[in-house]
C-alpha cells in the first residue's frame, strides 16, 4: 500500500472543497471496498478524505419518500422500520449482500460507488481497461463465467465486467434519486443516470463530477408492498456476488398487473432496468406462462462469451422465479 | 451404546484442552511471537509462467523508507545444502524441490523472484510493489486438457518395480467387455487449494551463526527441523522449530516450502529476526494444492448386481521439476469384491508449482469417481445403490488377499441408512419435490489406509501427582492435545485436569508430522506405552512402600493391581490404595519419568488395515436457478475405538464441510493465456460459509481394532472427507437426473 495523507473535514462543503483542491484524493466512508483496492494496488490515492464524521446518517420519511443519509450503514438501513414497511425490496436486497460484518461497516453512499469484482480488475498483473485504460479487457478472451450479457446496443464494450451491488439492483427497480453535493450546491441524479455503460470510458463507473459527494438517496413511496421480491442466484448460500439477481416489484389489482418493475444484477456494467418487460407485463393477469414468454423473448438481445452462456437461460429462469414469488403464484 | 474408550456411561468427552486459549486470543500462532528486533519480509512473485529473469530493478525499493534489503538470486546468501550453480545454468532436473532465489529460471507463475525486508510490514509491502522484474518469456503449458496426451508413467514409477503406482491388474484385463451391464464415464476434479484461514507464516531467528530457531506454521516440527538442518548444513539440534498452534492446514504444511527458506535467508542477510506472512493470493502458488485430475472409469456387473470388472485410469498434474503422485486409482483395488480389476496412473508435468497432499489425498479424488460410477451402475441395474454396495462387500482385502484387521463397514452402512432414513429414497430421479425444490438422496462409501509410524512420548509425574506428557506431534485442528490427554488420563487412572500435554516443539520426543490420519495410531500409542511404563514404575514403588509397611500404617498394596483416581490399588476388596503424591513423597522423588517408543510390528504383513466409513446426503436443487443446497448429512465411521467423542465429532463435521466445498464450490481457475490463477482471494475462491452447512449427524461403530495398536484406534482425519463429494454428486443426480462428472457442481452446470 502506498503511503497516503488522511484528511477529516467537518462539514459537507469542507469535504467538497478538499476534494476539489486535491483532484487525486478519494472520499472514504466504510472502506469495505476502497481499502481492498488500496491493498491490491488498484487504487492509490495520495490523500483520503474521511467523511465518516459528517452528519449524513439519518433515515427519515418526508412527504412521499424515504430519505436515507449516505453514511447510513447497510445493516441499519436493512433493519429500519421505515425501510422494512415501505421499501421491503430494498431491505431484502441489502440483506442479500456481503456478510453481516461487512454490512455493519458499509454505507449506502459507498455501496452505490463500489467497483466491479472482476478478477482482471483486481490483479494488477493482468490487462484491464477499467483499471488501466487501453491495456485491453482480460475477461473478454479469458475466464468470463461471471461477466456481462447485456451491453449498450450493438457497440463493442471495452469492459465486460458487471456491477456487484445488490442494493443498487433494488434501487434501480424503484423510483430512486441520488442527492449529491458539489461545487455548485446540491443536485439530484435519477438512479438510472448514476452508473454508466462501458462503451468508451470503462474507468468511469458513474456520472458524478469531480468533487461531488453523495449525501443521500431518496426512494419514492409505491404500491408494491406485498408484491416484491429480490432473488439472488449465487455459487454459495451467502457471502458471494450474484451470478444473476432480480429485483421484481408488481402493483396488483383485481387479478391483474397494473405496474411492474424489473431490474437485474450480475448481467451488465450497471444495474439493468428492464423497461421493455415491465411494459409487456402491464395489464396482464400473472402466470408462469406469461413470465416465461416475456423473459425468453427479451433475452434474445443478450450476448454471451465463452463461459457465461448459461447466464442467458439463468437470467430468464431467475426472472420467472422472482416474478412468480412477487405475484404470489407457486 | 457403550463407548469403548470410556470407563462408564457417565464418562463423557473432554472439551478441547486449549479451547479457552484459542477463543480468548491467548494462543500464540506462528506470526504472533513477540521477538525483539523483528523485521518483515514480503515476497515479490513472477507474473509469467515460464522463462527467465533478465533484470531486477530494485533501486527504488532499496531507497524506500524503512527498507533493509532487497534479496533475489542476484545477491541471496548461499544455502549451503544446495549444490553450486552450474555454468551454463540449466533448468532443474525432475525431482528437485524448488530452490528459492537460486537462479534466473521461472518455473511457474507466482514464483518468488525477489524479497523485500523492511522495518514494518506496510513498508515492506509498499517497497515490494516498487521492484521491477523483467523477463525473457517462453511459451508455457498450463492447460491440462490440451496437454493430456503428454502424460506418462512417472519416472519414479519407472525406477521402482514395487511402486504402488505401477499399472495393476488382477483377473482378465478384457473382462469389462463381457459384463452384462456396464458404464463408462470420465470424471474431472479441478485444482483445489487448502486455503486454511491462517495463512502460512514464519518468524526466523538466528540465535548465533550456527543456531537457528523458527516459529513456523507447518505440520511436522521434526521433519521441518531435519529439512532446515540439511538446507543450512547445521547440526540437527542447532535448529529448533516451534509450531504450537495452527489455524488449519489440511496438508498445506507437510513440506517445508520456499517461503520458509526465504525467511531464514533474509534473517541471515539482515542479521535480524525476520517475519514472513504469505498474502492470500500467494497462498495459491506457495504451498501446493490438490492437483487437477482426470479419471476414466469402466465398470460392469452381472444383471443381478455382482461386479464383474473395473478399469480405472487416472491422470494427475504435477510441476516440471517434481513428481507428485497420489493414490487416485488405488482405492478401486481394495474397496469392493471384483474378480477383474485393472488400474493405471499417469502424470502430466505442466508449468505450474508442485501440488501436494490435501485432506484425503488421492482417495478423495479417486473415490469421487469410483463412488459416482458405482451410483451410475446401480442406476443402470435399477438397483438401490446401498444394496449394490452390500452385494459387493469385500469380506477380505481383494488386492492383498489378506484378512482385514477389522472392518465394520456393514454396521456403518446399516447405522447410517437407519439414521438417515435411506428407505425413503426413490430410485427414479427428480421424483420428490418439496416447496418447489427438487429433493435428492445420495450416498457413498469411504476408506483410507491405516498408517502408524514410530513415535516417542515422555510422561513425567510431579510431586503433586500431576503429569506432563510430551511428544513433538502437532495439532492442525483435530484436538491432538485433548485426545492425548484422554489417553494418558485413562492409562494412569488420573483426572484429565491433572494431565498436561505438550506438542509442537522440535525439542520434544520424536514424533511424525500430522498427516495421513496417523497421529492417534502413532503418537497415541507412544503416549499409551509411556504412561503404561510410568504406571508400572508407580506400582513397583507402591509395592516397595507397602512392603516396608510405611503406607499410612497398614499394608495396602501387596500386588499393585491397578491405578484409579490418582491412587495405586491392590486386589483387596476394601483396599484404600495409596496416592501417587504419597508414593513420590515417600521415595523422596521430585518427579518420576518414563520415555517410551512405540512402533508397528509384523501385524502389518498379517492383516490389511483400513479405516472405513460412509456418508448419506440430502440435497435440494432449485429447478429454475440450479442452486444446490445440502440440507442434511449423516456420516458414519468405522475407525476402531473412539478416543474422545467430542473432538472426533468435530473432525468428522470438518471433513464433511470440506467435502461439500469440494463438491459444490472449490475451483482454482487459471487463465491459461497467462498461466495465472484468477481466483486468488476468498471472494472468488469459494469455500463453504455457515449458511452452506446443514445439520451434520455423526455416528461411530466404536469397536476396537485389536490388531492395530494398544488403544484399538485408527485414523479419522481423511475418511471424514473421502467420498463426500461423490455422495453429494449422487444426491444431485437423484434430485435432477443430471449426472455432473466435473466438479464443482455449480448452477451453470445444472440449468
Amino acid at each position: 500500500m502506498k503511503p497516503f495523507q488522511y484528511l477529516r473535514p467537518k462539514t459537507v462543503s469542507e469535504a467538497v472543497s478538499m476534494a476539489l483542491d486535491n483532484p487525486e484524493a478519494q472520499y472514504i466512508a466504510g472502506g469495505t471496498n476502497l481499502i481492498d483496492l488500496m491493498k491490491r494496488g488498484i487504487a492509490s490515492p495520495p490523500k483520503l478524505i474521511d467523511i465518516n464524521h459528517l452528519p449524513l446518517k439519518k433515515i427519515e420519511h418526508r412527504y412521499d419518500r424515504i430519505r436515507i443519509g449516505a453514511l447510513a450503514l447497510n445493516s441499519d438501513v436493512a433493519q429500519h422500520k421505515l425501510v422494512k414497511t415501505r421499501q421491503p425490496l430494498l431491505a431484502e436486497a441489502l440483506l442479500a449482500g456481503a456478510s453481516g460484518q461487512i454490512r455493519n461497516m458499509a454505507t449506502v453512499g459507498g455501496n452505490l460507488l463500489q467497483r466491479t469484482r472482476c478478477s482482471y480488475f483486481y490483479d494488477v498483473a493482468l490487462p484491464c481497461n477499467k483499471r488501466k485504460p487501453g491495456s485491453g479487457c482480460g475477461a473478454e478472451g479469458g475466464i468470463n463465467r461471471t461477466h456481462a450479457i447485456f451491453f449498450n446496443g450493438s457497440e463493442v464494450p471495452s469492459c465486460i465486467a458487471v456491477h456487484p451491488s445488490d442494493m443498487c439492483v433494488a434501487l434501480a427497480a424503484l423510483d430512486t434519486s441520488v442527492v449529491v453535493a458539489g461545487p455548485a450546491g446540491e443536485r439530484r441524479i435519477l438512479f438510472k443516470d448514476l452508473h454508466r455503460l462501458s462503451t468508451k470510458e470503462p474507468e468511469m463507473d458513474t456520472t458524478l463530477n469531480p468533487g461531488e459527494l453523495i449525501t443521500s438517496i431518496e426512494v419514492l413511496d409505491n404500491a408494491f408492498t406485498g408484491h416484491s421480491h429480490y432473488l439472488k442466484v449465487r455459487d454459495r448460500a451467502s457471502y458471494a456476488f450474484a451470478l444473476v439477481s432480480v429485483a421484481a416489484a408488481l402493483q396488483m389489482d383485481g387479478g391483474k398487473i397494473w405496474d411492474a418493475r424489473l431490474a437485474l444484477g450480475g448481467v451488465a456494467h450497471k444495474p439493468w432496468r428492464y423497461w421493455a418487460i415491465e411494459l409487456m407485463l402491464r395489464g396482464q393477469p400473472p402466470s408462469e406462462k406469461l413470465f416465461r414468454e416475456v423473459a425468453e423473448h427479451e433475452l434474445q438481445s443478450a450476448r454471451a462469451g465463452e463461459h457465461n452462456a448459461y447466464k442467458i437461460k439463468l437470467t430468464a429462469n431467475a426472472m420467472i422465479a422472482a416474478l412468480k414469488i412477487a405475484a404470489g403464484i407457486s | 451404546m457403550k463407548r469403548q474408550f470410556a470407563d462408564n456411561e457417565l464418562d463423557t468427552s473432554l472439551s478441547r484442552v486449549d479451547g479457552n486459549e484459542k477463543v480468548s486470543g491467548a494462543a500464540t500462532y506462528s506470526a504472533e511471537y513477540a521477538v525483539p528486533g523483528l523485521v518483515h519480509a514480503v515476497l515479490v512473485t513472477s507474473n509469467i509462467a515460464k522463462g527467465s529473469i533478465t533484470a531486477i530493478e530494485s533501486r527504488e525499493a532499496e531507497t524506500a523508507p524503512g527498507v533493509l534489503a532487497v534479496i533475489s538470486h542476484l545477491n541471496a546468501p548461499a544455502v549451503p545444502g544446495w549444490p553450486a550453480l552450474k555454468q551454463p545454468a540449466e533448468r532443474a532436473p525432475v525431482g528437485t524441490a524448488f530452490r528459492v532465489f537460486y537462479d534466473a529460471f521461472i518455473y511457474f507463475d507466482g514464483q518468488p523472484v525477489a524479497m523485500v525486508v523492511a522495518d514494518t510490514q506496510e513498508r515492506a509491502i509498499h517497497a515490494a510493489a516498487l521492484v521491477r522484474v523483467t523477463y525473457q518469456q517462453e511459451t508455457h503449458q498450463t492447460h491440462f486438457e490440451r496437454n493430456v496426451k503428454s502424460a506418462g508413467i512417472p519416472q519414479n514409477v519407472q525406477r521402482s518395480k514395487n511402486s504402488p503406482f505401477q499399472d495393476y491388474g488382477r483377473g482378465d484385463a478384457d473382462a469389462i467387455a463381457e459384463a452384462e451391464v456396464r458404464i463408462e464415464a470420465e470424471y474431472t476434479i479441478p485444482t483445489q487449494h487448502h486455503q486454511p484461514l491462517e495463512p502460512h507464516a514464519i518468524i526466523a531467528v538466528w540465535e548465533a551463526n550456527d543456531k537457528l530457531t523458527v516459529y513456523d506454521k507447518n505440520q511436522g516440527v521434526k521433519s521441518a527441523q531435519g529439512q532446515l538442518a540439511q538446507a543450512f548444513k547445521l547440526p540437527r539440534d542447532n535448529v529448533q522449530v516451534v509450531s504450537k498452534y495452527i489455524g488449519g492446514a489440511f496438508g498445506s504444511g507437510i513440506r517445508v516450502w520456499p517461503h520458509t527458506i526465504a525467511a531464514v535467508m533474509a534473517a541471515k542477510q539482515v542479521k535480524r529476526p525476520v517475519k514472513l506472512v504469505l498474502g492470500r493470493d500467494q497462498m495459491f502458488t506457495s504451498v501446493g494444492y490438490r492437483p487437477y485430475t482426470a479419471q476414466k472409469l469402466r465398470i460392469g456387473a452381472s444383471k443381478d448386481g455382482r461386479l464383474h470388472a473395473m478399469v480405472h485410469e487416472g491422470t494427475g498434474q504435477t510441476s516440471m521439476y517434481e513428481e507428485h503422485l497420489e493414490r487416485t486409482v488405488l482405492a478401486t483395488r481394495a474397496m469392493y469384491t471384483c474378480p477383474n480389476v485393472s488400474t493405471r496412473y499417469r502424470l502430466l508435468p505442466l508449468d505450474v508449482n508442485t501440488p501436494t497432499w490435501m485432506r484425503g489425498p488421492g482417495d478423495a479424488t479417486g473415490m469421487f469417481a469410483l463412488e459416482s460410477a458405482m451410483d451410475e451402475l446401480a442406476f443402470a441395474l435399477k438397483m438401490d445403490p446401498l444394496e449394490f454396495r452390500l452385494k459387493n462387500y469385500a469380506e477380505t482385502d481383494p488386492e492383498r488377499n489378506l484378512p482385514w484387521s477389522a472392518k465394520s463397514l456393514r454396521e456403518c452402512y446399516k447405522l447410517g441408512a437407519e439414521k438417515f432414513g435411506w428407505e425413503n429414497r426413490q430410485i427414479e430421479p427428480a421424483s420428490i419435490r418439496r416447496k418447489g425444490m427438487l429433493v435428492g438422496y445420495g450416498m457413498a462409501s469411504s476408506l483410507y489406509g491405516f498408517h502408524r509410524h514410530p513415535s516417542k512420548a515422555r510422561a513425567v509425574m510431579r510431586a503433586d501427582g500431576s503429569v506432563t506428557v510430551q511428544s513433538a506431534t502437532m495439532d492442525i485442528g483435530p484436538g491432538t492435545g485433548t485426545a492425548m490427554t484422554r489417553i494418558a488420563a485413562k492409562v494412569l487412572g488420573l483426572n484429565a485436569k491433572k494431565v498436561k500435554f505438550e506438542l509442537g516443539h522440535s525439542n520434544l520426543p520424536d514424533a511424525p508430522g500430522q498427516n495421513g490420519s496417523a497421529t492417534i495410531p502413532s503418537v497415541g500409542s507412544a503416549v499409551h506405552v509411556a504412561c503404561e511404563a510410568l504406571k508400572s514404575k508407580l506400582i513397583a514403588l507402591a509395592v516397595k512402600m507397602s512392603e516396608a509397611g510405611k503406607s499410612g500404617g497398614q499394608v495396602v498394596v501387596t500386588d499393585g493391581q491397578g491405578v484409579r483416581n490418582g491412587r495405586v490399588f491392590g486386589s483387596g476388596a476394601d483396599d484404600e490404595g495409596v496416592s501417587f503424591a504419597d508414593i513420590l513423597k515417600y521415595h523422596k522423588l521430585n518427579e518420576l519419568e518414563a520415555t517410551e517408543e512405540s512402533k508397528p510390528g509384523p501385524e502389518r504383513d498379517q492383516y490389511s488395515m483400513f479405516s472405513f466409513g460412509c456418508h448419506f446426503v440430502e440435497v435440494h436443487v432449485n429447478p429454475l436457478t440450479g442452486e444446490v443446497r445440502v440440507v442434511r448429512v449423516v456420516t458414519c465411521a468405522d475407525v476402531g475405538a473412539i478416543i474422545n467423542y467430542k473432538t472426533a465429532r468435530s473432525q468428522s463435521i470438518g471433513g464433511v464441510v470440506g467435502g461439500i466445498g469440494m463438491a459444490l464450490m472449490e475451483h482454482s481457475e487459471m487463465d491459461h493465456r497467462f498461466g495465472r490463477y484468477v481466483t486468488t482471494d476468498f471472494a472468488s475462491y469459494h469455500i463453504p460459509v455457515h449458511a452452506d452447512i446443514p445439520p451434520i449427524e455423526v455416528y461411530y461403530v466404536d469397536k476396537p481394532d485389536v490388531h492395530v495398536n494398544p488403544m484399538g484406534s485408527k485414523g479419522l482425519g481423511e475418511i471424514a472427507i473421502v467420498g463426500v463429494a461423490g455422495a453429494v454428486a449422487n444426491a444431485v443426480f437423484n434430485a435432477t437426473g443430471k449426472r455432473i462428472r466435473t466438479l464443482p457442481i455449480t448452477p451453470d452446470k445444472l440449468i
